[in-house]
């Protein structure tokens, strides 16, 4: 067993900033990362970071600005400390050396961002994020913070007190890809979840391949709920064969939609009659939809983006990455061609839910980053708030779990007091598959459910039965308890016969990208429901037929399907439960806001793999002003 | 399927082995047919995509320590149907999904960010993601980066590379630093377009492992960190005697004096870094830097 104080889970921003932080504090803090923490998605970010940090502007009018964004669903003090100590933290990158763009006068550059009333998004050319990412890594060089590369966090080690709220976070399990070692990472004072995206549950999308939404599924199944988990961001221009993303600078720039007839759909079919290819990002995307939808995409996929008017000199001056971008990955020479672009997903503005510190409501358990809802985001996010998000939270969150006072939440976690529940009909039962056997695929990953095993291996667990009356295991115990049952669940997997888990991810990212994408129909989402509930049965039957404990990415891969299933799920019963039109989320039947019953988030409890849906106030009142809803147009 | 299992204890914990219930017995009989119809359908895929026309033909190199089959290395070959703008990432993903899902690599941006396909293709250090098949010809060689310890498959054992990316002190490091928190460092728009391509390196050690004296000298620091060092020791905000402790660095045995300018760190990198001339600079700098003290 491995320990330390604060264990960090991920290495992107948000989890390398957390660890800088813990270790200011004194905390003895390490990071275990299933990638070296350069390869993080972090780095892919291109735009830039929002901060109020130039005379005319002010962290009130970024937290106004954040709030309409959001179309009224993000909590105002997670908003406001966003905005009060996104500057600082800005500021604090530079002072560590990152190579931001600058002005004439020596000082950062900041550009105009959709949504914002000021142009405060600070960058660092087209690469914000890569910058960013090894700035941050350097400085845990030269701190010497501890490295776990290449373990893959598999579960959670959490007491089993019957409540959510009464359990405790001991530490982490995690698998040593080069060796195939499982071992128990005790963690003294508290677990960082920083695990970024989940973009994988998609078939099409700008996340890279290892965002699989481990943190989010792992801190699920241990109790803790997962809100606003239907808000998934499409941007409107990524390439079909890959999903790589192309910015929306080439529309700033002037760049033109076009379907397979030639036409200026934007104008000619009356999507957006003044803003055109310029109108937001939600827009664009159900444009080109529809437009394939119709018969008018071209070959039944995607449509055109033209920039070849603005000229070799124009395009090179300021597009240079995006044709590097179209010839590498897709095989297409923008300067000769138009670039074949379709919506894909981009974004997940949900996650596991955190107040405003970054805890959660199992003690010692923290979150922070793409992986968490704290909430900033809402319904929809700006562009340019995640970065800041990353490292405001990230660095709440390292410093809460070393120890630090940060004063009483405002945001509440878990279920206490009252709460509103919430009813969804579904045309099968969501949920583990019953009647699980010990030590069987057990793919799991949360707290052991009913019926898990003893320590002895003798089957059904003493502790829930008989109504929460915890058989107190130490710290070390619950550890250790964690590491058996992972290594059952791997020799499960290794030893016997059974399907692959490609074909079972294949089918759920399929339907989620068919159903669950940025159209919405309340038949589709049901059916993605029974799609989910067949790959649930299907999984099963999974077997790794990599007989190597050596790297071997078949049995991560086939984890993280598990984990894939159990976020679609989520995402989908969310949308399906939501009867109105927010942000990001649209149905078909239900084309408005409603904030007489809608201005709440969806809150989605694992419950022992019964998921049970049920709502929170949205909290519209920060420190200082509150946020009244108002239309949102541009 | 077989376990090789480092650690015993592991095996306790497997349920009821002796006695096999009822249910038991017909989960396992499920799943073996699952893994029969897994196999049928591999075998059939591999078979349609040998007779279509449009395949790609890749020879990948094949090696694992543990596994008795694998410990000579090997190449295999798949096919695998092409697609408009495919790269040999996708082309090795499909192969793995489709095939084998026992094929390892390591991947994850698809997008020439996050450096870790960094492959020997067609005899060429290139990224899986950031190549086309269409520009290569076949049968297509995917081995695994030349001068380093394989693990398996197509993955190599990185963590020299890493040891010498951070021989160089890469952090900044200022003396000057602006007393309020929201004071900037200024730097001027010139300063930062020089250090800009340093500051573009991923960590994928195509570098590294196309150059020959690297290949040799397993102490020379190598293109990418003297890259690294070059970033900072360029840059106008660390202030001179820094500077003078980043160039000691770099002069050292190992260091610059090493290289011998052949050019194929720079030709091979894919985020065209000019580091043969990084490294002539900082050459340069070290000449001037001595001249200073005679
Ligand atoms: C193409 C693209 C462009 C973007 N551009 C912008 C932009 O301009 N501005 C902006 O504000 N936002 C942007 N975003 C969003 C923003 O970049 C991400 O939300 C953010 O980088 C996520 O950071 P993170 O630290 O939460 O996660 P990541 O950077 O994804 O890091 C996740 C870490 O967790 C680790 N991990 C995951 N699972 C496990 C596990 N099971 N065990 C161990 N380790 C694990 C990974 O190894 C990795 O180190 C963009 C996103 C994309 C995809
Ligand atoms: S300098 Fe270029 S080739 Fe070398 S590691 Fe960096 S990106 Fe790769
Ligand atoms: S997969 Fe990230 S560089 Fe190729």
């Amino acid at each position: 067993m491995y320990e330390h104080d604060v264990i960090v889970v991920g290495a992107g921003g948000a989890g390398l900033r957390a660890a800088i932080a813990a270790q200011e504090e004194g905390a003895d803090v390490a990071i275990v990362t299933k990638l070296h923490p350069v390869r993080s998605h972090t780095g892919a970010a291109e735009g830039g970071i929002n901060a109020a940090l130039r005379e005319g502007d002010s962290w009130e009018d970024h937290a106004y600005d954040t709030m309409k964004g959001s179309d009224y669903l993000a909590d105002a003090p997670a908003v406001e400390a966003l905005c009060t100590e996104s500057p600082k933290e800005t500021i604090q990158l530079e002072h560590w050396g990152m190579a931001f763009s600058r002005d004439e006068d020596g000082r950062v550059s900041q550009r105009p961002f959709g949504g914002l009333s000021f142009p405060r998004t600070t960058y660092a050319g087209a690469e914000t994020g890569h910058q960013l990412l090894h700035t941050m890594y350097e400085q845990l060089v030269k701190r010497g913070i501890e490295v776990y590369d290449e373990w893959y966090a598999t579960r959670l080690a959490v007491s089993d007190d019957e409540r959510p709220e009464d359990r405790t976070c001991h530490g982490v399990v995690a698998y040593d890809i080069q060796s195939g070692e499982i071992a128990g990472f005790r963690a003294r004072k508290g677990v960082v979840l920083a695990t970024g995206g989940l973009g994988q549950v998609f078939d099409h999308t700008t996340n890279a391949v290892s965002n699989t939404g481990d943190g989010v599924a792992m801190a699920y199944r241990a109790g803790v709920p997962i809100e606003d988990m239907e808000f998934i961001q499409f941007h409107p221009t990524t390439l079909p064969s890959t999903g790589v993303l192309i910015s929306e600078g080439v529309r700033g720039e002037g760049g033109i939609l076009y379907n397979a007839e030639g036409e200026r759909f934007m104008y000619e079919h009356g999507y957006a009659n003044n803003a055109g290819e310029l109108a937001s990002r939600d827009v664009v995307s159900r444009a080109e939809l529809t437009e394939v939808n119709e018969g008018r995409g071209i070959e039944d996929e995607y449509v055109h983006l033209d920039m070849r008017h603005l000229g070799e000199e124009r395009i090179i001056d300021r597009l240079e990455n995006i044709l590097h971008l179209a010839e590498d990955f897709e095989g297409v020479d923008g300067l000769d061609e138009p670039m074949p672009v379709k919506p894909g997903q981009h974004y997940a503005m949900g996650g596991v839910e955190t107040d405003e510190n970054g805890e959660t409501c199992v003690a010692g358990l923290y979150a922070a980053g793409e992986c968490a809802c704290a909430s900033v985001h809402g319904a929809n996010r700006l562009g340019g708030n995640a970065l800041p998000e990353l490292i405001v939270f990230g660095k709440r969150a390292g410093q809460h779990a070393a120890g630090r006072d940060l004063g009483t939440a405002r945001i509440e976690t878990g279920k206490r007091g009252e709460y509103e529940v919430g009813e969804v009909d579904t045309p099968v039962t969501p949920g583990e598959v019953t009647g699980r056997e010990p030590g069987d695929v057990a793919a799991d990953g949360g707290a052991a459910p009913d019926g898990g095993h003893e320590p002895d291996g003798s089957g059904a667990r003493e502790t829930r039965s008989d109504g929460g009356a915890t058989a107190e295991l130490t710290p070390d115990e619950c550890v250790e308890r964690a590491v058996t049952d992972e290594r059952t669940r791997v020799d499960a997997l290794m030893s016997r016969d059974g399907t692959n888990h490609a074909n079972i991810r294949a089918e759920v990212q399929q339907s989620m990208t068919r159903f669950v994408n940025v159209f919405r129909e309340e038949e589709g989402l049901k059916q993605a429901l029974r799609d989910i509930r067949d790959a649930r049965e299907a999984y099963q039957d999974v077997a790794v037929s990599d007989p190597s404990r050596t790297f071997n990415t078949d049995l991560i891969q086939t984890i993280e399907t598990r984990n894939i299933l159990d976020i679609a799920e989520a995402i989908t019963l969310g949308a399906l439960v939501r009867d109105e039109f927010r942000g990001a989320h649209w149905r078909k039947e239900h084309q408005e806001r409603k904030d007489e019953s809608w201005l709440k988030h969806t809150m989605l409890s694992w419950n022992d793999g019964t998921p049970e849906v049920w709502f929170r106030p949205v909290i519209l009142e920060g420190e200082e002003k509150a946020y009244e809803p108002k239309i949102r147009s541009y | 399927m077989s376990t090789q299992l480092p650690e015993t204890e592991t095996q306790e914990a497997e349920p009821e082995t002796e006695q096999p219930s009822k249910g038991d017995e017909r989960r396992a009989k499920r799943r073996r047919r699952a893994a029969e119809r897994e196999r049928e359908r591999q075998a059939e895929e591999a078979e349609r995509a040998r007779e279509a026309e449009d395949t790609v033909q890749l020879k990948v190199f094949r090696y694992d320590p543990e596994v008795p089959e694998k410990e000579k290395p090997r190449f295999d070959e798949f096919h695998v149907p092409f697609t408009k703008g495919m790269t040999v990432l996708d082309a090795l993903m499909y192969a793995r999904d489709t095939y084998d899902s026992s094929l390892t690599f390591r991947h994850s941006c698809r997008q020439a960010i996050c450096g870790s396909d960094a492959l020997f293709v067609n005899g060429r250090q290139r990224l899986g993601c950031k190549t086309q098949i269409a520009e290569l010809e076949e049968p297509i060689r995917v081995e695994p980066l030349p001068h380093q310890e394989v693990v398996k498959d197509l993955v190599v054992d990185m963590e020299h590379f890493y040891d010498q990316m951070e021989a160089v002190e890469p952090y900044f490091q200022t003396n000057s630093l602006p007393e309020g928190e929201l004071d900037e460092q200024r730097q001027t728009r010139e300063n930062r377009e020089k250090v800009k391509m340093s500051t573009r390196c991923i960590w994928c050690g195509a570098c590294m492992s196309s150059c020959n004296i690297a290949a040799g000298d397993n102490q020379y620091l190598g293109p990418a960190a003297i890259n690294k060092a070059y970033r900072f020791a360029m840059d106008e905000r660390e202030g001179e005697d820094i500077k003078q402790q980043r160039l000691e660095i770099i002069e050292q045995e190992h260091g610059v004096w090493r290289c011998q300018t052949q050019f194929s760190c720079t030709e091979v990198c894919p985020k065209d870094i000019p580091l043969t001339e990084h490294i002539q600079e900082l050459k340069r700098e070290a000449v001037k830097n001595n001249l200073k003290f005679w």
